[in-house]
């Protein structure tokens, strides 16, 4: 028997005014799932989180999570996610340990089993020794962790993680990464939107691609790099020379040709083969990288633009 | 090594909590907030209003002589009761509310969970009125002390003061829940919170203004509560039957707090 999905989403639309953030989205997220949203600022990502996690009611479409309408289950709803919004709001005059049995408490959890909870999480995410401490000195991926655990804190049947790692340094994230790993491990159901394209390969099963409120593709983070992308792309730069002078000159090599500002991408199945057709025409680029393709390439390909901008 | 282990597909039935725990969950944030703050607020609620008994009551009181046949320390002690209950009310509606929205997102960490909106008004509000409860109280006791309190009616006070609380504080926290900038917060203090202090009848009676400042007087819910405090603690009549005064409370309570409502909805379900 198939499992009924946490998330069913038909036509979903979210407006402001005359705005549509989201444009008619189709969505399913199965339990135990790592589903990621992927794609830019401003693509209808947090709009659509923020949907989901019933706090923003669609304009149009038909939207279920856990089998319920958010419009008139909310509170039940919400009793069963973990919210990581993007924007901390841990309390700042609250203790580490305060955060989480003050936020067990909304969802009725009894004070001793709140501990209880609290204690198990601060250990989950490596922050016992910070049990104490006020959340204000902590560091930026501290919080984020902190965050994390008060989004488990209710044992969740979904989680939500809306730009979990934004604005952390690359160690911080790792460590992120490794904790949401392990949640994942363990079973939970994992929602997350990033527009960073390493996050979503390390976390997500499957995971759409979002652009101007629409999903403009959807499959694993391999399944899209072998439908929308070649094995592996090319990168060249041509010292000061606009990239796009260029584009005529390297016509028929590989199966495409994207110039950006600093460099152009080359997609090919075959990166040294490419290489050796670029210096048989002549051609002596200032700098050459062969890489295999990531997700960054299929949402350009997909686009014309790239995630970051 | 602590690992989170969770069944795939596991349909808890998990179920929202009862009003009554969502309401005291929001009420316990407040309070443990304040177990942090609270050496902030121990001027303004309690050695305020007795330095304003000895210099005013006392010192300014010894060259006005009576009121309505009472020294003038028995006379403005019920308004500076209801003065205090007014001002903490405001002051806990105007920056702490803003800031929970702007500034550390707290409504929306509990938005997130299965509070409902009115359930963290209805915490607020009950915060307020246990910080406004013990204001009362030790204000009463010092009252006590000064020789100012001269009717048993006097144990109704602080349900007047937490009806007039209630009053100011849920249409400013509407107010407050719908800025986005804190410079109105002087304007409101500036044009409401200082005349009503001064003119709503705390000092002396309002029959002394002229007619169109009587009316605003009038229209203040800090009126209704001196004159309903002044009654209670000297044992004399209202200027207008009890249940005007209580009614035109309890309707300035119910229309703040449906503003509130819709203040927060406004901001917090889009």
């Amino acid at each position: 028997m198939t499992q009924e999905p946490l998330i069913f989403a038909r036509g979903l639309v979210k407006k402001f005014g005359e705005f549509t953030a989201v444009d008619g989205i189709d969505l399913e997220v199965a339990p135990g799932e790592a589903f990621g949203f992927l794609g830019p600022n401003g693509a209808g990502k947090s709009s659509t989180m923020r949907m989901i996690g019933c706090v923003s009611s669609p304009t149009a479409g038909e939207l279920r999570i856990l089998g319920l309408d958010p419009d008139r289950d909310g509170p039940r709803i919400r009793a069963r996610l973990g919210v990581c919004p993007q924007l901390d709001n841990l309390d700042p005059d609250l203790t580490v340990f305060e955060n989480l049995t003050t936020y067990a408490r909304y969802f009725g959890i009894p004070r001793s089993e709140g501990r209880r909870r609290a204690q198990e999480l601060l250990e989950f995410v490596q922050l016992t020794e910070k049990a104490s401490s006020r959340v204000d000195p902590l560091s930026g991926g501290m919080k984020r962790r902190l965050t994390i655990a008060r989004a488990m804190v209710n044992e969740p049947d979904l989680v939500l993680l809306d730009e979990p790692t934004t604005g952390l340094d690359p160690q911080a994230r790792h460590l992120l990464w490794e904790r949401l790993f392990r949640l994942k491990q363990g079973g939970a159901t994992l929602v997350l939107t990033t527009h960073y394209m390493d996050e979503a390969e390390q976390l997500c099963d499957r995971l759409v691609v979002m652009d101007a409120g629409k999903i403009v593709a959807e499959g694993s983070p391999r399944e899209l790099i072998d439908t929308y992308s070649t094995r592996e792309v090319v990168e060249l730069r041509f010292g000061d020379d606009a990239p796009s002078a260029y584009v005529e000159k390297l016509a028929g090599i590989g199966e495409r040709i994207d110039p950006l500002p600093d460099r152009l991408l080359l997609y090919s199945a075959d990166g040294d083969g490419a290489i050796g057709e670029v210096h048989r025409r002549g051609l002596v680029p200032s700098s050459v990288l062969v890489r295999r393709s990531t997700l960054e390439d299929v949402f350009l390909i997909l686009t014309g633009r790239t995630l970051v901008e | 090594m602590t690992t989170i282990t969770r069944a795939p597909g596991r349909t808890a039935a998990a179920t929202a909590p009862p009003a009554s725990v969502r309401i005291m969950a929001a009420l316990e944030r407040y309070l443990t907030v304040y177990k942090r703050n609270w050496h902030g607020s121990i001027f303004s609620a309690f050695i305020l209003p007795v330095l304003f008994m000895i210099s005013i009551g006392i010192g300014v009181g010894g060259y006005i002589g009576t009121i309505d046949g009472w020294d003038y320390l028995s006379y403005i002690v019920p308004g500076v009761l209801a003065s205090g209950a007014f001002q903490t009310a405001i002051g806990e509606s105007t920056f702490p509310v803003m800031g929970d929205f702007k500034w550390t997102r707290g409504m929306h960490a509990m938005r997130a969970t299965p509070l409902r909106i009115f359930d963290m008004i209805a915490g607020w509000q009950l915060y307020i009125q246990i910080r406004v409860f013990c204001g009362a109280v030790v204000f009463l006791i010092i009252s006590a002390l000064f020789g100012a309190i001269h009717s048993p009616w006097v144990v109704v006070t602080p349900l007047i003061c937490a009806l007039l609380a209630l009053s100011t504080a849920a249409p400013v926290s509407a107010f407050s829940a719908g800025l986005d900038n804190d410079s109105y917060f002087s304007l409101l203090f500036r044009f409401v919170v200082i005349p009503s202090t001064l003119f709503a009848g705390v000092f002396f009676p309002v029959s002394q203004l002229q007619p169109f400042f009587r009316l605003l007087a009038y229209a203040s819910p800090l009126w209704h509560g001196v004159v309903l405090c002044r009654a209670a603690m000297l044992g004399g009549p209202t200027p207008w039957p009890i249940w005007i005064h209580v009614t035109y409370l309890v309707a300035f309570s119910a229309l703040g707090l449906w503003w509130a409502d819709r203040a927060y909805s406004k901001r917090l379900k889009d």
